[in-house]
């Protein structure tokens, strides 16, 4: 069970696998994540599923090496299994009535933009895609997603490769030549979506994000992901990962993201993490 | 004949605050026949009556004086699938032994150590019962490997059924592993129970959340003939204060899951977790004094228990009290969190109280706390485990459209545990709410019996 088939390196940090997962790859949808536990000892990590194939029985997951797990993650090679993955968690994304739509993607969040804007671009949908790195030597699938979507921005932090700037520069722009887009959807890092729906609240525009916070179990019990929307406390593990971005107290969810930050730094110290 | 019960021999409480190694040690086996010698033998075995499964209590107390254990073993297995649990968790001076004719002039016998002593000499040299009843060829899933599941799929299996329990974490035992602590309930004696059913045939799936990757229907479609849902309660429910969202604060089964299922305790273990120095535990039940004794354990200074009403209304058992203040557990009584503080790194600096006194009696039997004007106080505090109870998880009942439920989102159900769905039964928290291991037992073995009755008409 749970066996690597595939293993691609994407850039020096993020890394893919396709996973065989055929009680899985069954019923995902898109925006749906899985919880895995490397072995025995390991930590449970929420983790996207980035791609599946229903006949092949497999899933695919993209993930960025920020603490042991996921070091620990990617020290495995095609052939090795998981001990444990579970899943399809959350609720899956539904877009309805949409007809042109920005799909923005922050670093690695660009592995979970990609499937959402590839859904929608099947379905006959205006796709404009900004993503945006720190570097050019950081850039995922830029190929892929060129591939689903009319448009396709790219910016890095330094300047590096194509524009210089930030996500929220280019989506600025996007908005005020164009008044017809309907939806924005953003995935990646928390400070980058809270601003994105800064400026949208602005325009006025339907904003969906995806939140990854602290869970344990992905069912609802633990309550670790709980996250406040309207003014309501909502588990991001079933009630989400998407949320309407407009109505999501990043602040807070910023804050929470970090209650093991003093244990991770120990942990990486001890494991050879940055 | 003693008027007293054999005292349990117990870890000390200086060493055991400081180990998750178990609390109560056993009875030795002379420890154990001079208790079970205090059993009068009464014509009417009241004790039997206040055991949710009926084990024949002076039969198997007779047997451990005759020192035929494995006998007793057999007995008391006839109707309880896990007595190595139970003889460690029960509440039994609620149930068998307040019933105990010997409780109203002395101490009652000591029903639940004898049962664990019991359990215990079967699982150290028990001879390995086989499998003996034939396959009758009909399939039955059982959702949840908590005790309701366990006892269900036991009694399922003896009666000949193929038998599959799917499991949404990835060790079986519900709350057995994720909640009850290692120095309460050893997670090798649960691994011994589940073992044991395994070698009964019954098939166990982990990480297999029905209601996400497989439906009630698709077990169905797959060719189950009947469902047993024992899924538990496991959404915590949070105050709603202001502050319930800093770093420090946990919901109980977040913290208790880290430690017992996790094992956060232990270093080789990447679980993390927070080790509080000054650790507030919000509510009065069996949860709260566990997660106040893991906090302890894993190295705080002052672990307070923060509860309403006086000690009289905790829902927790006197002993797991008891053991709790003999550890140093402070109980701030009739007293009532309002909200949580944090310094400039938005974690947990304090939490504010007030105080209560006790009214009239409520709907619940127990008298209403009312807030005393200008008691506000502030106790300093770097974690806050929020105990204050569970409802029952609704990712069944939302993808299965027949399956009704209260306003509680607990599964509705008639005396035979069938739900609205024809050959879907539910027992345990999932139907009653937050309640205990051994009822949880019951219903699984009710629901058994119920769905063993509707296959039979069925063919």
């Amino acid at each position: 069970m749970n066996v690597i088939l595939k293993k691609a390196q994407l850039n020096q940090h993020t890394v893919l696998y396709e996973l065989e997962a055929p009680y899985i790859a069954k019923k995902a949808n898109a925006g749906q994540f899985i919880i895995l536990r490397i072995n025995e000892f390991g930590e449970r990590i929420p983790l996207t599923i980035a791609d599946y194939n229903r006949d092949l029985g497999t899933i695919t997951i993209i993930f960025q090496t920020v603490g042991k797990t996921t070091l620990d993650l990617a020290r495995l090679n095609v052939g090795d299994s998981i001990q444990d993955v579970v899943g399809p968690l959350g609720t899956s994304s539904h877009f309805e009535k949409v007809k042109k739509v920005i799909v923005i993607g922050g670093g690695v969040g660009c592995a979970i933009a990609y499937p959402q804007a590839k859904t929608l671009f099947k379905c006959g949908i205006d796709i404009d895609i900004v993503a945006g790195f720190r570097t050019h030597e950081l850039i995922i699938l830029e190929d892929e997603m060129r591939q689903v979507c009319n448009r396709l921005f790219i910016c890095t932090d330094d300047g590096s490769y194509k524009e210089k700037g930030l996500v929220t520069d280019i989506l600025k722009r996007l908005l005020d030549e164009e008044k017809n887009y309907d939806l924005v959807i953003a995935i990646g890092p928390l400070v980058m979506m809270k601003y994105i729906c800064k400026l949208t609240e602005l325009y006025h525009i339907k904003t969906i994000v995806s939140l990854n916070p602290v869970m344990v179990d992905g069912t609802g019990m633990c309550g670790g992901c709980r996250v406040r929307v309207d003014g309501k406390i909502k588990f991001a593990c079933v009630d989400g990962p998407d949320f309407d971005g407009l109505l999501v107290d990043f602040d807070e969810l910023i804050n929470r993201n970090n209650f093991y930050k003093e244990e991770e730094k120990h942990m990486c110290k001890l494991f050879g993490g940055k | 004949m003693s008027l007293k019960r054999v005292a349990m021999p117990v870890q000390d409480p200086l060493i055991r605050q400081t180990n998750f190694n178990e609390v109560s040690l056993g009875y030795s086996e002379e420890m154990a026949v001079d208790e079970a010698k205090r059993c009068i033998n009464c014509i009417n075995k009241p004790c039997i009556s206040g055991c949710p499964v009926s084990v024949n209590i002076p039969e198997f107390i007779n047997l451990i004086v005759k020192h035929d254990y494995e006998q007793a073993y057999k007995i008391i297995t006839k109707t309880n699938s896990l007595p190595a649990i139970c003889g460690r968790v029960c509440p039994q001076e609620t149930q068998c032994e307040a019933k105990c004719i010997r409780g109203i002039k002395a101490e009652a016998i000591s029903i639940g150590r004898l049962e664990r002593f019991v359990a215990d000499c079967h699982l150290k040299n028990g001879e390995y019962i086989e499998h003996i009843s034939i396959v009758n060829g009909h399939k039955v899933a059982v959702i949840g490997s908590g005790p309701a599941g366990l006892s269900c799929a036991n009694d399922l299996i003896h009666l000949g059924y193929s038998v599959n329990i799917f499991e949404a974490l990835h060790t079986p035992g519900g709350v057995l592993v994720y909640g009850i602590p290692e120095f309460r309930l050893p997670k090798e004696v649960v691994e011994s129970e589940i073992e044991n059913l395994k070698k009964l045939g019954v098939e166990i799936q982990t990480n297999m959340v029905i209601g996400k990757i497989l439906t009630v229907g698709d077990l169905e479609k797959m060719g189950y003939e009947a469902i047993f849902i024992g899924t538990g309660a496991g959404l915590p429910n949070f105050m709603g204060i202001v502050g319930e969202d800093l770093i420090g604060v946990y919901s109980a089964n977040e913290f208790l899951t880290r430690i017992n299922l996790m094992k956060a305790y232990l270093d080789e273990y990447d679980t993390p977790i927070k080790k509080g120095k000054n650790v507030a535990v919000i509510g009065g039940g069996n949860v709260a004094i566990d997660a106040a004794r893991c906090a302890k354990r894993l190295g705080a200074d002052h672990v307070f228990i923060i509860y309403r009403r006086s000690i009289e209304e905790m829902p927790a058992r006197m002993e797991e009290i008891n053991h709790a203040k003999e550890e140093g557990i402070i109980f701030k009584l009739q007293c009532n969190p309002i909200r949580i503080n944090s310094n400039d790194k938005g974690e947990v600096s304090a939490i504010e109280c007030v105080n209560m006194e006790l009214g009239e009696i409520d709907s619940s039997g127990r008298r209403r706390p009312h807030v005393i004007n200008n008691s506000n106080h502030v106790l300093e505090v770097d974690t806050v485990i929020i105990a204050i109870g569970t409802s029952p998880n609704p990712l069944i009942k939302n993808t299965t459209d027949e399956l009704q439920t209260n306003n509680q989102g607990c599964f509705i159900v008639n005396d035979q545990l069938l739900t609205s769905k024809l050959g879907v039964y539910a027992g345990g928290d999932a139907v009653t709410g937050a309640a205990t291991v051994i009822l949880a037992m019951a219903a699984g073995k009710q629901a058994a019996k119920s769905i063993h009755e509707y296959l039979l008409n069925k063919y």
